[in-house]
Order: structure tokens, then sequence, then C-alpha cells
């Protein structure tokens, strides 16, 4: 009796688990890039248009007199990783959301009649969550630097605006395409915002405070003289520009970045609890978007030397992540702790504007406690009003961020510049991540970028 | 206009299937057995409704005459079947030969689509192999030397699988078939039978501590021959059968729950010792990650089962033919595809159904060598199932293994096929049991009665008291009627 009734039990979570894959599982795969299925859909259906959040078109397709399809991008360069490229291969949301442009939901008779004429039927439109405003305004802030922007929402997950630099006309793919693939070094197509690997400078002193706060440190107590360089294991870490800030409270020293402090704090943090806090915070791990992406890395553990255990805390060493990982950090910041799952697409309708598939905002995970939210936040408050991003201050919002200087490379060119950081503090509207490649600091080139972006959403 | 006709039958077929399925368990509540009789009818009619439909689709969408004549040759084996049961086996379970009879529709109706050459290949081979299971209840009836073959059984088994595992040629990173003058042979195949006899001979009479050691170290030995010969699949049908039967044969939870934990272990130590059972393993987790080696197959076949959705998409509408080893593996993607979802989950419900009658039947032989062989049969093709879906879908890892009946593969269907056969022995031999042991009472009744009286003799006693075996044959003569 027991094995019989352990088979039937065996069968029925087997049954179950097939009902719960082409209920919940089965969207996963079918907007997989790797299924060529979709392909076939092709022949009966005119693939969708792609528009922004106010309806303009970002991609739709003209069929000439003769039949002939051709798929056209209005704004060109504008949103070209994101909304991507469906000749030579797919990327981007051409590529994610395949299955949905390819999928008609015009009215049941005008689908039969078609096809009875032996006519294509007309695919959904993808409505996203892209504002052709900021988009344009992060484009051009961003202006001749290699590098990314990325705009979210953090009370919803929407991303507002997503650039990458260098870019391409996707409306010239065919012709350009030789040459963007020939060069190894060219890397035009790479979308930066979501696979760009950098090292994340002092923006990462965000999870080094996190850290130190989960292993019982109290900020309030904290008190550091900082000589302009602190040394551990043979190994020396500079301030920037060899700044010395003398006697400092916590906030002081994450306002003016002090290396030197964090340095220390890197040295005195258990390698691995400092893990499983970046962890938390999903370096190493899966991020929740539908679009290629690059995982976070941070590998410290507690054998790791002091001299790695200092860089890695004031993110140098091997940590690396994308602008897109940033700003999802900096979303949880703004939300309370709560991370809510980012999204790009907000509904599906038929060609003739009708909704068939709409996304809301849901939850994605806790990254960390609302008390531990709201103390990273008022630090980064701080930036704002008493340090390296002081330029957003006395505007008509109120902003808080962190500023990042990431050394890359043989460190001889110029340092990366990053921004990542967040409006309206009380009631936090917009994230902002930015990385400028080899432009100076965070402090002169990356918050001039996201302050354009923040008076662009208020103005 | 054909393609209103495939549409409309897609879900005429499902329709059809679902209801087949639900008879397939309502039969069980009806204790009048006209109405039981009734019901058994009404599935071959929809079985046949079912091919009919499948076909002639095909036909349309192909043009191909063959369609037809394989429907007529697929219905004529169907309508067979059932009269030669109805004529000589009338004691038979008809549900086990209904249940039988769809799930080789349905792996007749993909193959023809897959593949027309293999299906009427399989059609071949299922002729043979029924040909050949007719006469199995006849033999175990008359043939009292199978219960003292234990040794030779585990031998037997043994040596079958080393020798696959010396002599056969690598394929598909397994050494699984054997070639025999340009006829591949799956030797596991036939020890599966073996395997469940050695077991029950066994297990029999002494289930002592000594007893199942020794069990152990036979059953070991066939699993860790599969286990090198890279038969992953195989392996795990061989160790649960051999968990389930040592526990039911003791009646030990204590032997369940070493062998699963034993069994645990070597899975992980199996994890760490063997490449492939690596490879698997991560194709499991993350499909995509080893998407151009060894996650193709299991994300191909889901990219399949979500194509077709619950209505699937029609014969010849989807795509199942990239698919990697369709026609064995991963032949339920396939139906996924193309007969939908709700029909291949009916189907699934199906082989369910012929399971529980398997354990029913097992459980109500007194002959403690058979209800061992039943159950163990049982499980073997029950744990089978679970196996090819549950890899095929992604539960589980994917292990490479047929789905019974279904899955093109001559081996695997002719053994499957005999093992249902040994199975109707049994339960032709229980419908027996059950007549004797009221005859008995009634005898006992009798006999009663004569001792009130003195002037009966000893004699008639005697000849009451003829040994059940004795009985049991006479009934299975006039069943069989032959």
């Amino acid at each position: 009796m027991v094995v019989s009734y352990t088979f039937v039990a065996i069968f029925l979570a087997l049954i179950g688990y097939i009902v719960y894959f082409n209920t919940r599982l089965s969207e996963e795969f079918q907007n997989s890039p790797y299924n060529k299925r979709q392909d076939s859909y092709e022949e009966q259906v005119v693939r969708g248009d792609i528009t922004a959040s106010g309806g303009e078109i970002l991609a739709e397709t003209q069929i000439d007199e003769e039949g002939n399809e051709t798929r056209v991008y209005p704004y060109g360069n504008l949103f070209s990783h994101v909304v991507g490229y469906t000749s030579k291969g797919r990327s981007g949301l051409e590529s994610s959301e395949n299955y949905h442009l390819l999928t008609s939901h015009a009215g049941a008779m005008e689908q039969v009649q078609k096809e009875l004429q032996d006519e294509k039927n007309m695919g959904d439109t993808i409505v996203t969550t892209l504002d052709v405003k900021l988009q344009q305004t992060a484009y051009d802030a961003l202006g001749g630097n290699n590098g990314a922007v990325v705009v979210m929402e953090p009370d919803t997950g929407k991303i507002l605006a997503m650039v990458s630099k260098p870019d391409f006309d996707p409306n010239t793919l065919n012709e350009i395409w030789d040459s963007l693939v020939s060069e190894k070094s060219n890397t035009n197509l790479l979308n930066r915002a979501t696979q760009g690997l950098y090292p994340p400078g002092s923006t990462f002193k965000i999870v080094t405070t996190l850290a130190y706060m989960r292993a019982g440190g109290n900020l309030n107590d904290f008190y550091f003289d900082c000589q302009g360089e602190v040394t551990n294991g043979g190994y020396t870490i500079h301030c920037y520009n060899n700044n010395v800030h003398g006697a400092e409270d916590f906030a002081a020293a994450f306002a003016k970045s002090c290396n030197s402090a964090f340095a220390q704090l890197g040295v005195d943090l258990d390698g691995d609890s400092f893990r499983s806090t970046a962890e938390e915070l999903l370096f190493n791990e899966k991020l929740p978007i539908t679009i290629p992406y690059s995982k976070g890395s941070f590998v410290l553990d507690d054998s790791t030397p002091d001299a790695l255990a200092m860089q890695t805390a004031i993110g140098q060493g091997d940590t690396v992540t994308s602008p897109f990982h940033m700003a999802l950090i900096t979303c949880a910041v703004a939300n309370g702790g709560n991370l809510m799952e980012p999204y790009l697409v907000d509904r599906i309708e038929n060609y003739n504007g009708e909704q068939v598939k709409k996304y809301t905002p849901s939850a994605y995970r806790e990254l960390m406690s609302a008390d531990e939210a709201s103390v990273i936040s008022e630090l980064m408050q701080g930036v704002v009003e008493s340090g390296t991003a002081s330029r957003l201050s006395g505007k008509n919002y109120t902003a808080a961020g962190k500023t990042g200087t990431a050394e890359h490379g043989d460190m001889s060119g110029l340092p990366h510049a990053w921004f990542v950081g967040f409006s309206n503090v009380d009631n936090p509207d917009i994230v902002v991540s930015v990385i400028a490649e080899s432009a100076g600091t965070g402090s002169d080139v990356a918050v001039p970028i996201a302050e354009q972006i923040f008076d662009a959403y208020y103005n | 206009m054909i393609n209103i006709i495939v549409e409309l039958s897609k879900y005429l077929i499902v329709i059809l299937m679902t209801l087949f399925t639900f008879q397939c368990f309502t039969v069980f509540k009806k204790s009048d057995e006209e109405d039981r009789k009734y019901v058994l009818r009404k599935q071959i009619i929809l079985l046949l409704f079912i091919d009919t439909a499948a076909y002639l689709v095909m036909y349309l969408q192909t043009m191909d005459f063959n369609m037809l004549i394989m429907y007529l040759q697929v219905a004529a084996y169907v309508v067979v079947i059932q009269v030669i049961y109805r004529i000589f086996y009338k004691k038979a379970s008809m549900l086990l030969v209904n249940d039988m009879c769809l799930l080789l529709s349905c792996g007749f109706i993909i193959l023809s689509r897959l593949d027309f050459e293999m299906a009427e290949k399989q059609f071949a081979i299922v002729v043979v192999g029924t040909v050949l299971s007719l006469l199995v209840p006849v033999i175990i009836r008359k043939v009292k030397l199978l219960k003292d073959l234990t040794w030779l059984y585990g031998i037997v088994g043994i040596l079958l699988l080393a020798a696959v595992l010396v002599l056969a040629p690598v394929t598909g990173g397994a050494n699984l078939a054997l070639k025999l003058g340009g006829v591949s042979f799956q030797l596991s195949e036939v020890v599966k039978i073996t395997f469940v006899f050695f077991m029950a001979g066994i297990l029999r009479r002494n289930t002592g501590f000594k007893n199942v050691v020794i069990t152990t170290a036979v059953a070991g030995a066939h699993v860790l021959i599969l286990v090198l010969s890279r038969d992953l699949g195989s392996a795990l049908v061989f160790f649960i059968t051999y968990v389930v039967m040592v526990y039911v044969a003791t009646k030990k939870p204590l032997y369940a729950l070493a062998g699963l934990g034993g069994g645990a272990a070597a899975s992980v130590l199996a994890y760490y010792l063997f490449g492939h059972v690596r490879q698997r393993v991560v194709a499991w987790k993350d499909p995509f990650s080893v998407y151009e080696t060894n996650g193709y197959q299991i994300v191909q076949s889901l990219f399949a089962i979500c194509a077709g959705g619950w209505f699937g998409t029609g014969l010849f509408n989807g795509s199942p033919d990239t698919i990697p080893v369709v026609t064995q593996d991963s032949i339920f993607a396939a139906i996924c595809e193309e007969l939908g979802g709700i029909f291949a989950i009916c189907m699934l419900l199906v082989c369910m159904s012929c399971f529980l009658m398997i354990v029913n039947i097992s459980m109500k032989m007194s002959n403690k060598f058979y209800k061992m062989i039943a159950l163990g049969l049982g499980t073997e093709y029950a744990f089978q199932v679970f196996l090819t879906v549950g890899g095929t879908t992604k539960f589980i890892p994917l292990t490479g293994i047929t789905l019974p009946l279904v899955s093109y593969g001559g081996s695997s269907v002719i053994c499957t096929i005999v093992m249902l056969a040994i199975i109707q022995g049994l339960y032709i031999l229980r419908e027996d049991e059950g007549v004797q042991l009221e005859r008995q009472k009634q005898e006992r009744i009798q006999r009663q009665e004569w001792e009130d009286q003195p002037s009966q003799s000893k004699r008639t006693g005697a000849a009451g008291e003829k040994s059940l075996e004795e009985k049991i044959e006479e009934e299975t003569e006039k069943s069989l009627r032959w």
C-alpha cells in the first residue's frame, strides 16, 4: 500500500509540475532567444511595434506595395541597445519580446478571415516603460563619453531610461554589420548598462558600510583620524589626490569618500561575512532582468591578504559590476530595503491598442532591512549636502547619492567616473546610475550627468 | 478546409483522450460486472476514434496513402488483440489490455508523424512481441520450474549486462545496445525481467538478514555494471525496484530507509566520481549554460512542450524534429507539442492506471513469489515512466530512458509487452485462486456434513485435499480452453 501511495504521489507531483510549467514557466522558454520555433511565426504574422511609455514608436515594421517588410527605428541610435535589432540575429527587447511581437491578438473573426485570404495577421505592440525625454537627456548628457546610464523608478521597478555608448544605428545595421563585428575591439553592440563590467570604485562603499553595520559596528561611535593614507600588510592605500581628511565620524568619511577609513574597515571586517553581505546585494548572483546581462563578481574570504581586502573595501581589487546592478542596489536603498522587480515592458496591446496583458510592479527581494536602508539613505544625503556630490544641493528637489572614481587597467589613464543616487529623498522618485569610462572623477563628470537627468525629470 | 478539419480534430482527440482516461479510473468503481464490461467496451470505441482522427489528420496533411494503410494496421491490431483476449484469456484484466492498446496507439501515431519508416518497423516488432506474449500466460501456469531458477536469473542477468558493458560499442555516451546480426538489442531490457524473477525467488521464503545481504550484493552488481555502462536511467530503475521489493518482502521500513539513504549517498558519490553524471546535473540545473552541448536536448524538449501548450499545435503543425533522439528519450515532448499538454497528462494518468492495476493484482495474489513478481515489474514500469517524463520536462535530470510502449525501440517494446503478459498470466491465476477459494469453502462445508455421517470413508476427504497448485492448474486448463 505504502508503495502504491508513494508512486501515485510521485506521479501527481509530476503532473502538477507539468501544469505549473505550462502556466508559469513556459513564457520564459517561449521568449528564449534560442527558441527557433518563433521564426516560423514570421510567415504568418507581421512583427508588432515597440513603443515608449508615451506612445512614441521606437520600432515598427513598414510594408511597401510589393509586400516587402522593413523594420524601422525612428529614433536611430538613441534606443539602439535597449530596443535592439532583429536582423543579423536579435538583441534587446527585439529578442526578449520576440514571442509577443510575433503573436497576434487581433480579433478572432479578423484572424480567421485573414487566414482564409492567406494574409498575415498583425503582431502585438510592446509598450515599454521607457521615457523618451529622459532617454534623450541621458544620451545627450553622456555626450562623447563611452559608458552607460540607467534610470529607474525605485518604488515600481520600471526602467525609464537605459543608454549605452558607443552605439549604432539599427536602421543601417545590415550595411555596418561587417565593420561592427570584424574588429575585436569594436564593442558598439555591447549593452554596457547591463553587460559592461567595471570596478565599482567608491560607490561600493555602500556595500562596505552595510557589511560593517551587520558586523555589529555602531556608526555613531565611529571615529577615524585620516592621515591621507593607510598601510596594512605592507600595502598602502591613499585617499584620492592624497587628501588628508583628518579626524572624522562615519558620515564624514562616507560623504568625503575617505579611502583610508574604508580600507581600514576592509581589514577589520570578516571576509566571509563581507562576501555574504555582497551576495545578498546580488553580487555573484543572477539579476532579475530578461535582456542579457553580466553578473557582478565579488571574491573575498577569510584568507584574503590585507592588501586585497583594503582594495576591495573601496571598490577596487577584483570586484566588478554593471551600472544596472548598482542601480538595483540604489533602488533598494531608496525603497526601504525592498528591491522591486525591474521591468522594461509595461503592457502588451493588440495592434488596435486594446490591452492584452499588463505587467504590474512586484517585489523581488528584500536586500536590506528598512533600518539599514534608512541609515544608508541618510549617509547618501550627506554626500549631497556636504560631500562629493554637493553640486546636487540647493535644487528644487532633494537628492542623495554616492560618487565613485574607479582606477582601472594599468592606472595610467583617467579613472572611470561613477555616480549612483536618487531624488526626492523622503519619497524617492527616480534612481540614476551613471558611468563614464576614463572620463575623470565621479564628482566632476558623473554628478553633472545625473544632475541633467534629475533637472529634466523635475522641470 | 483541411486547416479547419485539422484544427477541429485536434480538440476532438483531446476530448476523446480525456474520456478514455476518465474511464480508466471510474471502471474501478463499477461493482457490477456488466457495467464494467460496458465501460471497457466503450474505451475500445474511444480508442479507435482517436486512431481514426489522428490518422485522418496525418493523411490530410501529407496526402500519403501509406498513412491510411498504417491506420488500418493499427486498428486491426487493436481489434484482433481484443478478440484474442476475449476468446482465450477471458479472465485477463481487460483494463490493462485497453491501456496497453492506447499507449501503443499513441506510440504509433507520434512515430508515424516523426518517421514513418520507424512506425512501420515498430508495428512489425509489436506484432512479433504480442505473438510471443500470448504464450506467456501458458508458460507461467505450466512450467512450475520457474520458481526454482532463482540463481539462474541472477547469474544470467549479470552476465548479460557485463556482456553489454564489454562488447557493445559506445552509442550516444552510453553502452546501451548490443548489435546482433544487424539488429541492435538492448539486453538491459531483458535483464529487467530476470532481475525481478531473481529478487522474487530469493525473497520468497527467507527474508532474514543474511538473505537480504545476498540480495543486496547481487542487485548492487546489476546497478554498478549499468552505472559503468553509463546507462544511468536503467541503473536507477533497478535500484528503486530492489528497494521496493526488499521493503515489501520484509515489511521493515528500516530496510527501505537504509536503501534510499544508501542510494542518495551513492548518487552523491557518483556525482563526484563520474563526469557524465555531473554533466546531466548541470544540464538540469541550468540547461542554457550548456546549451551548445549537454543542455541542447532538454532545452529543445522544453521549447516543444511550450509550443504545444494545452491543446497542442496539431499533428504536422509543430516542429518536434528539432529535438534530438525524439523518437526515444524525448517522445513525451513531441506528444506535448503536437497533441497538447492535456493529452500528455492524460497519457501519464493512463500509465498510472496501469501501475495501479498491477499493484492491485499483486496485492490479491496469495503466492508470495507471484506477488513479488507483479509488484517488481509494476515498480519498474512506473519508475521508468517517471524517469523519462520527469527528465523530458526538466522535473528531474534527464537520464535517457524510453517511455515504455510509446517510444521507438524494439527490445523495450517487446519486453514491456512480455512484462504485461506475465502480469496478465498472474492475474488469471488470481482469478483462478478466487474461484478455488470459493470452492474450497463449499467443500469444507460439505466435508463437515460428511463427517457428521460416520459411514463416509476418508478417501473422499483426501480427494478434497488436493494441493492448491493442482487445482489451479485444473482451473487454468479450463480457462484456457486449448
